[in-house]
């Protein structure tokens, strides 16, 4: 039996082929899926904020953008990842309420997701997919045996990019 | 002077007052909504739990259970968060009893006309929920208008767990579960003031 490996929030793990990595239930907060397709070798973050630096209590590397991506790096390079190989496929930063005031607080979501492409392009690793904002939860799913991201969302057919 | 206070060094006697807070909250709130469905509502005792964030929706049932998430966000002398739950088969017959005949049997789906009645009585019992803490601290807490998401229960979590992630990496809460007779209707509310307003929560009542 191939496993499924879950990943809770502010939280993150790695997995091989067969095995396969999931998050359930993404709302605001970023699923950053980082994949070698060579050696077949995934990683997913459940990133919740942004910026580690504008936080004084960060012990928890998982739980920012910034942080969660460079401990991932490290976690797959661990178990065989090469890490020039790494691409990389993000869901997830919707905007679940339609709040009226537009405070930083309400936006997290998008911030979340610019936060996540500039650590990337900052690392160059490119982004082949995203399914991003909007004001949907999603429940995602990565294959590292064929490198399919699938996107589960309430009353929405079933997506992979 | 407000009480500081320590998420991973609650006492029991801070607990204790914690859920009594929920316990008047809750009680006024389950009577409001008894009264709009003219049918006995139960509460649980309130569970306040200071949990990490991978567990908060275990609460509800788990990260994918669909519910219906009424939002309010607070302001005033205690600001923070007020959420009201309901899964999507006790929405609906509440839906019913207040709507009657005009009301759809659609499962998974509401109409317009539906939605602002769901709207309605997230207000009205959050309203209840919210004056009665107010009175009982003697605190004012204004509560923004009711903002609605029908979701994961994990995706609409994750709008006060992100507020939580600001300051640590646990989320302490207070939360009611009620429930009628014929177990039609189940629900939580869960309340999710910022720490310094557990402090002046606190204070207020002498602790």
């Amino acid at each position: 039996m191939n496993k499924m490996i879950k990943v809770g929030m502010a939280d993150l793990n790695v997995c091989v082929s067969p095995d396969a990595i999931t998050t359930l239930g993404l709302g605001s907060c970023v699923g950053i899926v980082l994949y070698d397709p060579g050696n077949k070798i995934a990683g997913l973050a459940h990133i919740m904020l942004p910026d580690s630096t504008k936080i004084i209590n960060n012990e928890n590397k998982a739980k920012f953008a910034d942080t969660g991506i460079d401990v991932l790096i490290k976690r797959m390079i661990e178990i065989g990842a090469n890490r020039n190989a790494l691409i990389a496929k993000i869901a997830g930063g919707a905007q679940m309420f339609a709040f009226s005031n537009k405070s930083d607080m309400m936006r997290i979501g998008a911030r979340n997701v610019e936060a996540t492409k500039l650590k990337l392009d900052e690392l160059r690793i490119e982004i082949k997919a995203e399914d991003t904002g909007a004001n949907y939860g999603r429940t995602i799913e990565f294959y590292p045996e064929t490198g399919e991201l699938h996107i589960k969302s309430v009353g929405k057919e079933r997506k992979i990019i | 002077m407000v009480s500081h206070i320590d998420l991973n060094r609650i006492n029991n006697m801070q607990y204790d007052v914690l859920r009594e807070i929920g316990n008047i909250g809750a009680g006024n709130a389950t009577t409001a909504l008894s009264q709009m469905i003219n049918s006995k509502i139960d509460m649980k005792v309130p569970n306040v739990a200071l949990l990490e964030f991978k567990e908060l929706p275990e609460i509800v049932g788990g990260a994918e259970k669909i519910v219906v998430g009424i939002l309010f966000t607070l302001e005033g002398q205690i600001d923070g968060m007020m959420m009201f739950m309901m899964d999507m088969t006790s929405s609906r017959h509440l839906v019913k009893l207040l709507m009657g005949e005009m009301s759809t049997n659609n499962l998974d789906d509401f109409t317009e006309m539906e939605l602002s009645a769901l709207n309605e009585i997230g207000n009205i019992i959050a309203g209840a929920y919210l004056s009665s803490i107010s009175t009982l601290t003697n605190m004012t807490i204004t509560s923004s208008i009711p903002y609605m998401s029908i979701d994961m229960a994990g995706a609409i979590l994750s709008v006060p767990a992100i507020e939580f992630g600001k300051i640590g990496d646990k989320a302490l809460l207070i939360e009611t579960q009620f429930k009628d007779d014929i177990k039609a209707v189940n629900g939580y509310f869960i309340l999710i003031p910022t720490l310094e307003s557990y402090g002046a929560i606190l204070s207020s009542l002498g602790l």
